[in-house]
C-alpha cells in the first residue's frame, strides 16, 4: 500500500466488520476481559444486510422435541451436510443471546396471549441497539474504516490489519493479538438490500494469509425484488402469483420451491408479481412487520395486493449462500493461527448444509458464531503466548503491491465479474462447459489483476472490493465444477440428481492457482470409526 | 437512490454523513451534499436516521427518478419510513408492532 498517514492502535482483539456477527464478537471479546477495536467499512449500526432489513431468527424454545423437529426439518433441503452438534449449540446460543437482547431493551412484540415473541428482529432497531451495547462494552469503534489487508508475524500468525479512514482521508493500522473476520459475504454489488458493502473483502484478506474456504459452490441464491428497486424481502412473495407479460401464470413459479421457474421465465422476458393470496389480516401483519417492504410500492403508487408489478431476481451470493471461511473448531478459528471468522464471512454449512431459505438461520449463526469467535479470539489473545512486540508484515497482494503493470483499475473489473456471476444461465443453472468457459475468463482477469501495479489512493477501496469479488467468483465456480451433482442450492444441468456418494464438503483456497479438495462429512468419519 | 436533502428542514447535524454505510454524503459548512449518488444502495437508512425528515430516498435503485421537491413536501411521504418503524415520538408504539411471528412458517 502506498504510504498514507495512518493512525495506529495496539489492542488484544481486532474485529473487522460491525454487523451482527462483528458486534456480538466484539462484545464477547470485551466481556472476556480483552481490549477490542472494531473497524467497519461503513457505519457500525447501519452496515450490512441485517441493518437495512428485518430478519427471522432461529429462536426455538429449549423443548427437546421442538429442537429435534426444527433440526430434522431442514436436513433434506440442506443436502444432509449439516452437523447436529453445531445446530444444537447454535440453537442454545441464539436462545440465550436473544434473551439478552430482551434484557437490553429490544422491543420484542407481545402476542395476544401476553407472550414475548422472539423469532424475528427489525434490522434498524436491532443494529442500533448492538452499536450501543458494543460501545457500552468499552469497544473502540472505527467507522468508515474499511480493512484492506491483514498483518502477519514471522511465524505466519495474524497480527492485525491495516485499512483506510474514508472520511479522514488517511489510513489505520491496528496491531492485535487476534483478529475476527466478520466482514459478511459477497453479493457482488447486486443491490440486494443493504448488501453493497458486502463484496467478499474478508475472504480475500484471509486467503492472502493462507486461510481455507468451504462450500463455496453454495453461493447462488437469488432474491425477488421489484425490478426497479432494492427491497429483496422474499418472505411475502409466498402470497404472490407470478405472471408473464400477457397475464398468464408462470407455471411452477413460487417464492419457495419455485424460484427457478421465475429465473427461467426471466430469461425469456418480464415477469410480474401480485400479492393476491394475502387476506386482510395477512396484509395488516405484513405492513406492521416489514415497513420497508412497502417503500417501493407506496412511493410509486402501486398497490402490491391488487396491482401487478415487474420483478427481478438479485444475486445474494454468499450472503444467503452457505459458503465462506472454513471453521476448524468450536471457537470459530480458521486454519490460520490468530484468525477467527464469524457470520456470513464464515461458512454456514455446519447448520445449513447447502441451503438457506432465509435470514433466520443466518441471523442465529451471526449471534452464535460471533459470540464464539469473540470468546475464542479473546482467549487466544490472553493465553497463546503472543509476544508483545513482534515484527509484522503486510499480507495484501492485488492492488496493493508495486508492480510493473499499469495500476489495477477497479471500474473495469467489477462489471466484468458481475457479467460472469449474475446471469441465471451461468450461476443459477450450472453446467461444466459454461463453468469452464467462465473460469477461463475469470482466471484471465485475475492474471491481469495480479500483474497490475498498486491502485491510486482514491481507487484503493474499490480496487480491493473488485479483487475480492473476482477471487470469490473463482472459488465459487471452481467448487461448483468440483461438485458433480446437484445438492442444496447448487444445481448442475449436467448432473441433475443428488449423488449419495458425494455427501462431503468441497474445501477451496489459493489465489493465483485455485485448488479444491473434498472433505468428508463428520457423520461419515464417525461411521468409519464405529466399524 | 437518495435524491433529496431539503435545505429548509436540514439543520446541518451531519447525522446522514455519519450513518450512510456507503459514504454517499460529504460535509460542508452548511447542508451536506450528495457527493457520490451512484454509490447509494437504496437502503433508506439515512432517511430513517434523519431527525428532521429532511431526506428522501427514491425507491428506484438504478436510475435517478427526478423528485419534485415542492410536491413531495405537500404530500405525506417525507418521514413516512421513520413513522412506520416507530422512530418518532408520536409513533413509538410501532417499535414493537412486528407481527412476523404470525407470518413465518405459514
Amino acid at each position: 500500500m502506498t504510504a498514507v498517514g495512518a493512525v495506529e492502535y495496539d489492542t488484544d482483539v481486532l474485529v473487522l466488520g460491525g454487523g451482527p456477527a462483528g458486534t456480538w464478537a466484539a462484545i464477547a471479546a470485551a466481556e472476556n476481559g480483552t481490549r477490542v477495536v472494531l473497524a467497519d467499512k461503513g457505519f457500525c449500526g447501519t452496515s450490512g444486510a441485517t441493518a437495512a432489513a428485518g430478519t427471522g431468527v432461529w429462536y426455538v424454545d429449549p423443548d427437546p422435541a421442538r429442537r429435534e423437529a426444527v433440526m430434522a426439518s431442514r436436513e433434506k433441503m440442506g443436502g444432509y451436510l449439516q452437523d447436529r452438534q453445531w445446530m444444537a449449540r447454535t440453537l442454545d446460543c441464539t436462545y440465550a443471546q436473544s434473551n439478552r437482547l430482551a434484557e437490553w431493551g429490544y422491543p420484542y412484540p407481545v402476542d395476544d396471549n401476553g407472550k414475548s415473541q422472539r423469532t424475528s428482529l427489525q434490522g434498524p432497531e436491532y443494529m442500533r441497539l448492538m452499536r450501543k451495547r458494543t460501545k457500552a462494552a468499552g469497544v473502540t469503534i472505527l467507522d468508515h474504516s474499511p480493512a484492506l489487508e491483514l498483518l502477519v508475524d514471522d511465524s505466519g500468525a495474524v497480527a492485525g490489519a491495516a485499512g483506510l479512514r474514508r472520511q479522514k482521508d488517511d489510513g489505520w493500522i491496528v496491531r492485535a493479538r487476534a483478529v475476527v473476520i466478520a466482514t459478511g459475504g459477497c453479493a457482488f454489488l447486486s443491490k440486494t438490500l443493504g448488501s453493497n458493502v458486502l463484496t467478499g473483502d474478508g475472504y480475500l484478506m484471509a486467503a492472502e494469509v493462507g486461510a481455507e474456504l468451504t462450500s463455496m459452490e453454495f453461493s447462488n441464491p437469488y432474491a425477488i425484488s421489484p425490478a426497479f428497486g432494492s427491497v429483496t424481502k422474499t418472505l411475502f412473495y409466498g402470497w404472490a402469483s407470478f405472471t408473464y407479460e400477457d397475464g398468464s401464470i408462470v407455471p411452477g413459479a413460487a417464492s419457495k420451491g419455485g424460484r427457478s421457474a421465475i429465473a427461467r421465465a426471466l430469461t425469456q422476458g418480464p415477469v410480474y408479481a401480485r400479492l393476491d393470496k394475502a387476506d386482510e389480516e395477512v396484509r395488516r401483519s405484513m405492513r406492521a412487520s416489514q415497513p420497508n417492504f412497502f417503500l417501493p410500492f407506496d412511493r410509486t403508487g402501486i398497490d402490491p395486493f391488487t396491482q401487478r408489478f415487474p420483478i427481478t431476481l438479485r444475486l445474494e451470493g454468499t450472503v444467503r449462500g452457505t459458503g465462506g471461511l472454513r471453521i476448524v473448531d468450536e471457537t470459530c478459528a480458521t486454519s490460520v493461527p490468530g484468525l477467527y471468522a464469524a457470520g456470513d464471512a464464515a461458512t454456514r454449512e455446519l447448520i445449513c448444509g447447502g441451503f438457506t431459505g432465509g435470514g433466520s438461520h443466518n441471523a442465529a449463526w451471526a449471534m452464535s458464531s460471533g459470540t464464539w469467535a469473540g470468546e475464542g479470539a479473546a482467549n487466544y489473545a490472553r493465553l497463546a503466548g503472543v509476544p508483545p512486540r513482534r515484527r509484522v508484515a503486510r499480507a495484501g497482494t492485488v492492488a496493493l503491491r508495486e508492480r510493473s503493470g499499469r495500476p489495477f483499475a477497479a471500474a473495469q473489473v467489477a462489471p466484468d465479474v458481475q457479467a460472469e456471476v449474475f446471469p441465471y444461465e451461468l450461476n443459477y443453472f450450472r453446467e461444466a462447459g459454461r463453468l469452464r468457459a467462465s473460469l477461463r475468463r475469470l482466471d484471465a482477469l485475475w492474471t491481469t489483476a495480479s500483474r497490475a501495479g498498486a491502485s491510486a489512493k482514491d481507487d484503493l477501496l474499490r480496487a480491493r472490493e473488485a479483487a475480492s469479488m473476482l477471487a470469490t467468483a473463482r472459488w465459487m465456480y471452481r467448487s461448483a465444477l468440483a461438485r458433480q451433482e446437484s445438492r442444496g442450492m447448487h444445481r448442475r444441468d449436467d448432473f441433475p440428481d443428488q449423488d449419495e456418494r458425494l455427501r462431503s464438503y468441497v474445501t477451496s483456497g489459493g489465489l493465483d492457482e485455485i485448488w479444491t479438495s473434498p472433505r468428508v462429512h463428520t457423520d461419515a468419519v464417525a461411521a468409519e470409526a464405529a466399524e | 437512490m437518495i435524491e433529496v436533502i431539503d435545505a429548509e428542514r436540514c439543520t446541518s447535524c451531519d447525522i446522514c454523513v455519519n450513518v450512510c454505510p456507503t459514504n454517499v454524503f460529504d460535509k460542508t459548512n452548511g447542508v451536506p451534499v450528495i457527493a457520490r449518488q451512484a454509490d447509494c444502495q437504496t437502503c433508506f437508512l439515512c432517511e430513517l436516521y434523519c431527525p428532521e425528515d429532511a431526506l428522501f430516498v427514491s425507491p428506484f435503485a438504478e436510475v435517478v427518478e427526478g423528485i419534485d421537491v415542492v410536491a413531495l413536501k405537500q404530500g405525506t411521504l417525507l418521514g413516512s419510513y421513520r413513522r412506520a418503524v416507530g422512530w418518532t415520538d408520536e409513533t413509538r408504539q410501532l417499535r414493537s408492532a412486528d407481527r412476523s411471528y404470525r407470518l413465518l412458517g405459514r
